[in-house]
């Protein structure tokens, strides 16, 4: 394996075949050359790179539980400024975190926010795999509507996910963030691109990254990158970001294929195929035009 | 502030009129802590109130984190800690509850912070009073618990506390009664800073995060094979506190002139009969151990300031010769035993085959005052033999 990939997170660490975490990861601490440490929250990505006695990190971190990564970033921030004060350590880190969109949307969102607003100087980074996939793939407020998961299957009297995912973006772009993007693991160099710039601001910033789950989304190991760029190219998962309140997209597809496209690459989402469900699809497709279409504006504004 | 400087036998030492708040926020200051992660909650408030007004007349260089509940302050505490910081914080009932995943966390990294409980009891009903369910409730969670009765030793056991944590790797407690002990103006003889400074040394941990140079991964993974060693190390280690905490506390009596042990014990030798308790009520049981030893009573009193880890051998010891006791809790434990009352028949059964009858009385709740006649009635009810299984309640 490429050493400069390896530099950071080491090969040896357990993700599933086919998992697009470790990319993500490296990509975003590929792209500073100044020291890291990273905190973690419980998920996926902390599960197979530190059981015990083993470790992948080759940099300094921390995992402490599942709901609260901002919050111990927040501490590490606050030791790393006083004891660069005094003298005690010389050398600045680049503080990131890492959590997945359970860590994230749900359970950490309080000290998340909390985090966003104190000001300190650190950069998170959402994997949004749409569910709680290290547990098995329950719903989570990330998951898509009409999606199927263990614990809001679709059945004879579901269709999956009655509800609309939460719209993370807009909620920390309220917190008046500087920097926040949204990514794609199979578009790496807008990830490390963003990710760069997002390292280079003083204070919080944020990266919502999606990370299409072999696993739980039901498609073969092999495909994870062509799902994340039919996540793009059906306008499911525009590129945009947000800096200092201003728009820009990065990438959207301005003859978007329909997004049956996206939809019927995954099992979770096959039972939308059926002629009873045709209004669910329609229902996705809507809110995925309607979400550019805000994007479109935002920029003009 | 009253504030005068004594000198007394080459000792120098202040006597301010504090509160019991304010005698931790001094503490703390002079401390020197890094880091200070905290959320307002009654009665804790005075703590952080004081120390936030010393950071903003620059009495103290602590990083302060308005963190935006308990559960992120103890979260960031692990973080700063964890980082290499010194770090502390402080809070009551149901902030403590709020903490109390991360509590077990911060003790199985063996991260060594220092927290003040104000103890207060836990909702619902809802209560913002003195009592210990709260720190009862954290028992088992890996952290030191001390508890003191007063605002001076609030203050004295703060220092205790952070060496022991910070010579030992683990976390520890410093108790205070809530509004008893919080907020009670009291005299308390402060040290000199420079002695304080002494005293408490430098924080220098052998690992910690940002050291850039020797990166390490904190909050591993143990499966079946792995756990169950790391707790037994967690518990071995434990079990050497004991000692490090009256070294400690000799040291402390050098700086300080003041002495302190694993508990207190009041005209004891002789005593027939004896109470155990914990917190500020000890002050108003050794006044009617003084009373009733003037009637001639041969009765004495036991206050425990190391009640985490146990001193079972040491209480057993202790309170071997007596042959009547009564445990006064001020928390429940409900569908069972009392806390302290569970740990003194504990203590005892190792000690001695003796038959010892032993009381449990429940007293204090939701800050419910407890006065001399209360504790009177308690000898009294070991004088008469008015002793059972049942639990009886101080109202």
């Amino acid at each position: 394996m490429n050493k400069k990939l390896t530099e950071k997170l080491a090969s040896g660490h357990s993700t599933c075949a086919g998992c697009g975490i470790p990319a993500i990861v490296r990509t975003v601490l590929g792209a500073t050359d100044e020291p890291v440490i990273v905190a973690n929250a419980t998920g996926c990505l902390e599960v197979t790179t530190t059981i015990y006695p083993y470790t992948a990190w080759k940099v300094p971190y921390i995992h402490n539980a599942f709901e609260n990564a901002a919050a111990t970033i927040s501490g590490v921030e606050a030791a790393q400024k006083i004891l660069l004060k005094k003298g005690k350590i010389q050398k600045k880190a680049k503080l990131v975190v890492f959590g997945g969109d359970g860590g994230t949307y749900d359970i950490g969102l309080q000290s998340l926010s909390g985090a966003l607003e104190r000001g300190h100087d650190f950069l998170y980074v959402c994997y949004d795999n749409g569910g709680y996939m290290n547990t098995g793939g329950q719903r989570s407020g990330a998951t898509p509507y009409g999606a199927s998961t263990e614990t809001e299957p679709a059945g004879e009297q579901s269709f999956g996910k009655a509800k609309q995912r939460k719209d993370l973006m807009e909620i920390v772009a309220a917190h008046g963030v500087k920097y926040l993007a949204q990514a794609c693991v199979s578009n790496l160099r807008d990830l490390e691109k963003k990710a760069k710039k997002a390292l280079e601001i003083e204070g919080p910033t944020f990266l919502l990254v999606l990370q299409p789950c072999t696993q739980v989304w039901k498609f073969p190991t092999s495909q994870y990158v062509s799902v994340g760029k039919l996540a793009m190219e059906t306008n499911f998962w525009p590129l945009y970001e947000i800096e200092d309140g201003k728009y820009t997209i990065n990438y959207t597809n301005p003859n978007p294929k329909p997004i049956e496209r996206f939809l019927e690459t995954q099992g979770r989402f096959k039972h939308l195929f059926k002629p009873e469900n045709k209004h669910v699809i329609e229902e996705i497709q809507k809110t995925v035009d309607a979400n550019v279409e805000r994007l479109v504006n935002k920029v003009k504004e | 502030m009253i504030h005068k400087t004594y000198s007394i036998q080459n000792t120098k030492y202040n006597i301010l009129a504090l509160t019991g708040g304010a005698a931790a926020a001094e503490a703390l200051r002079q401390m020197e802590p890094d880091v200070m992660a905290v959320y307002p909650i009654t009665p804790q408030t005075p703590i952080i109130e004081t120390f936030a007004k010393m950071k903003a007349d620059g009495k103290v260089e602590t990083e302060i984190i308005q963190v935006e509940s308990e559960h992120s302050a103890m979260s960031a505490v692990v973080g700063a800690q964890a980082a290499g910081a010194r770090t502390v914080t402080a809070t009551s009932s149901q902030g403590l509850a709020l903490m109390h995943e991360i509590l077990y966390i911060a003790a199985g990294l063996r991260l060594p912070s220092l927290m003040y409980v104000s103890s207060r009891a836990l909702s619902a009903p809802l209560n913002i009073h003195g009592e210990h369910g709260d720190v009862m409730a954290v028992r088992d969670s890996g952290w030191v618990q001390i508890f003191s009765e007063n605002a001076q030793q609030a203050y004295d056991l703060g220092f205790i506390g952070l060496k022991l944590a910070e010579k030992t790797r683990y976390p520890v407690i410093a108790v205070m009664d809530g509004f008893h002990t919080s907020h009670t103006t009291e005299r308390v003889e402060v040290l000199e800073d420079a002695d304080a400074k002494e005293f408490v040394g430098e924080y220098s941990p052998e690992k910690y995060l940002l050291n850039l140079e020797d990166p390490i991964s904190l909050g591993a993974l143990a499966l079946q094979n792995t756990y169950f060693e790391f707790k037994l190390d967690q518990e071995k280690g434990f079990s050497k506190i004991k000692n490090e905490y009256k070294k400690i506390c000799s040291e402390f009596r050098k700086t300080s002139g003041r002495s302190y042990k694993l508990f207190d014990s009041y005209k004891l030798d002789d005593a027939k009969e004896a109470i155990v308790i914990l917190g500020s009520t000890a002050g108003t049981a050794r006044e009617v151990v003084d009373k009733l030893r003037d009637e001639g009573r041969k009765v004495g009193l036991l206050s425990i300031h190391l009640f985490r880890p146990f001193p079972y051998k040491e209480v057993g010891k202790e309170l071997a010769h007596i042959k009547k006791i009564a445990v006064l809790d001020r928390a429940m434990s409900v569908g069972a035993y009392p806390p302290l009352y569970t740990e003194i028949v504990n203590s005892i059964y190792h000690a001695t085959s003796r038959k010892i009858d032993i009381a449990s009385y429940i007293y204090g709740l939701g800050g419910r005052d407890t006065f001399q006649k209360d504790i009177e009635k308690v000898f009294k009810d070991l004088e008469e033999g008015e002793i059972s299984e049942k639990i009886k309640y101080l109202k």
